[in-house]
């Protein structure tokens, strides 16, 4: 016991191990009151392992060549050992990753976690979302099917559409004047490089947690509550430590969504055409695009709107604009949303109906974005797009005239 | 240290000065990063004209080339067809093609090409790079009753006629883009140069 002792005393005065782990873990006091949302967050934690760790076995296996991709790839399949399990892993993580983040997200709405002092929080989340999406839409081309090159040809003439300097942007991403071998190449380069980017930011979304607590159900600040639990009489008296309690309430969380992850790796990796899409199955064809093309259903809400958007004088740029705009202004929900209560247990009928309608809503764009266009599909998606930002846009005045409940002292149980 | 005779002023203007160059250095080594993201001289080499021979194409019939990577189109139309071009004229965008961006001079005619009867087109819709279907049917179920052919892009739904003319109110902004070529005999096309006729 002394040995071990003086072994991380050793380490202590040379690096602040003891330090990091009360500070993060044993120490770290969380509110006692955490619900099943609250799984969300180390969930996205483990499928990102899971992605980095099956991401760099394929690389093992994988040629980013656009003659040899398609070929590599069902080698993979086929040829190497586990190969289709580690594969599988891959492309249903990719679905699961943003399943657990719309599920993460949604907790912040519900419970207004994003209420000051989280402003920088939730903007680092945002910003992780971003560098989520990116890495999605770089790795799904480097199949080289159908519909991983008809889909980059349509995500990277969004740029072109930007007014005077869009075709030589669109050139300058692809490297080539189409999806070529050249973007194939830089696309698998960047797909390797941004999920460790994405691994800072989440170091950095933690320590920002870490500043200003964890908000919980109830929107209250435990630190602003009174002081003294049985660990520690300066914590606060609704904290309890991380570790072991959420660790282990973590572990639960982690056993059932395995269970989850395993039946649809094992039993629906493709999942109907929603996780790997049945024209992926060809290898690309520069010459002939496939009947219907849509982007993967994580992408399908945006996609929705940006077809919403009717062309204006000749350009496809509004559209384009829309879509764009729908990510970036919730970068700015923290100063929309003007109530004096946090949590969802509090606001007023007002502001639950806004709020499941939005969900809701982007339900229906998801659907929309993966089917062809229709008059009736086209005016849905207009009139979900308008809600989308009436949602974001209107929550100064609706949040405010919202009826709200006296919020109690201490959470509840 | 103590702060007795430092020149803060100095100081401050050689802190300026260093961060200056510092920048003006960042930015000399940040441009060959971007510049290496340009296309290639291989993938600009890769240009080159490419020729197609249209000898057994029959009337009605599409025949798909490759030029610089991308689809090209040629289109033997029928007489029909060409009559077909005027009637529609007053559901079109740009009919009389006066985007010049989007063909040479040379083809800036009602059926916008040389030889009347073929069109040659890049078969890329001007929306978002998708590539059209050819449905030269008259009048199909999901086109609708006034369809005289054309192409229809599935994508997001943008309508070209037998020039590659685009259709008012959908989403695709221009006309197909038809690129620069020239008959090298009755059956031959060099698709990509036009021998300067433009």
């Amino acid at each position: 016991m002394s040995m071990m002792k003086n072994f991380m005393g050793w380490i202590d005065d040379r690096y602040p191990m003891t330090k990091v782990w009360n500070e993060h873990l044993a120490e770290y006091y969380a509110p006692k009151n955490f619900n099943f949302w609250y799984f969300m967050g180390s969930l996205a934690m483990l499928v990102l392992v899971i992605q980095i760790l099956t991401g760099v076995w394929l690389a093992m296996s994988y040629k980013p060549d656009a003659e040899l991709a398609f070929g590599s790839v069902e080698y993979i399949m086929r040829d190497v050992d586990w190969g289709w399990l580690i594969r599988y892993m891959h492309s249903t993580g990719a679905s699961a990753f943003f399943i657990v983040i719309y599920l993460h997200m949604f907790r912040g709405l519900m419970y207004g976690s994003y209420r000051k002092p989280r402003e920088l929080l939730w903007i680092i989340g945002v910003i992780i979302y971003l560098a989520m999406m990116a890495t999605a839409f770089f790795g799904y081309l480097l199949p080289w099917g159908q519909m991983s090159y008809w889909g980059a040809q349509v995500i990277v003439n969004l740029f072109s559409a930007v007014p005077v300097i869009g075709p030589d942007l669109g050139v300058w991403v692809r490297g080539d004047y189409v999806i070529s071998d050249a973007t194939l190449n830089r696309f698998y380069a960047l797909h390797f490089l941004v999920p460790f980017v994405l691994a800072a930011l989440v170091f950095v979304h933690i320590i920002a947690l870490h500043k200003v607590g964890s908000n919980n159900p109830d929107g209250i600040e435990i630190k602003k509550g009174p002081k003294g639990n049985r660990w520690d009489d300066k914590a606060p008296a609704d904290g309890i430590p991380f570790h072991p309690y959420y660790s282990v309430k973590d572990i639960a969380g982690v056993a059932g969504f395995l269970f989850l992850f395993a039946a649809a790796v094992f039993f629906a990796p493709e999942m109907g055409g929603y996780f790997i899409e049945h024209p992926n199955f060809e290898p690309a064809n520069p010459l002939k695009t496939p009947e219907h093309i849509a982007p993967v259903w994580y992408f399908t809400p945006f996609y929705a709107i940006l077809r919403a958007v009717p062309s204006i004088a000749g350009s496809a740029f509004p559209g384009v604009v829309a879509m764009f705009a729908s990510i970036l202004i919730m970068f700015f929900l923290p100063w929309l949303d003007r109530s004096p209560v946090k949590s969802i247990r509090y606001k007023g009928m007002l502001y639950k109906v806004m709020l499941w309608l939005f969900a809701i809503n982007f339900v229906i764009l998801g659907f929309l974005g993966t089917q062809p266009t229709t008059d009736l599909y086209t005016l849905m998606a207009q009139i979900g797009t308008i809600y989308y930002f009436a949602f974001f846009l209107l929550m100064p005045i609706y949040s405010k005239m919202d009826k709200t409940k006296p919020v109690p002292e201490r959470v509840t149980e | 240290m103590s702060a007795d005779g430092v020149d803060l002023k100095k100081r401050r203007t050689l802190t300026l000065a260093t961060s200056a160059v510092g920048a003006v250095g960042t930015g000399f080594v940040i441009y060959p990063f971007l510049a290496a993201w340009a296309p290639s001289e291989k993938a600009k080499a890769a240009g080159a004209p490419v020729e197609a021979d249209i000898g057994k194409l029959e009337p009605g019939q599409l025949m798909r080339v490759k030029w610089r990577g991308k689809p090209v189109w040629i289109v033997n139309r029928t007489e029909q067809n060409l009559q077909d071009l005027a009637s529609l004229e007053s559901v079109l965008l740009d009919p009389a093609s006066d985007d010049t961006g989007q063909q040479p001079s040379y083809c800036k005619n009602p059926a916008r090409s040389i030889k009347e009867q073929f069109l040659v087109a890049v078969g890329i819709c001007t929306h978002l790079g998708c590539s059209p279907t050819y449905r030269p049917e008259l009048a199909p179920e999901d086109l609708g009753a006034d369809w005289k052919g054309g192409f229809f892009c599935p994508c997001h739904g943008s309508r070209f006629d037998l020039a590659g003319r685009v259709y008012s109110g959908v989403p695709a902004p221009n006309n197909l883009e038809i690129p620069p070529y020239q008959y090298l005999s009755d059956t031959k096309i060099l698709i990509g140069a036009d021998g300067g006729a433009a």
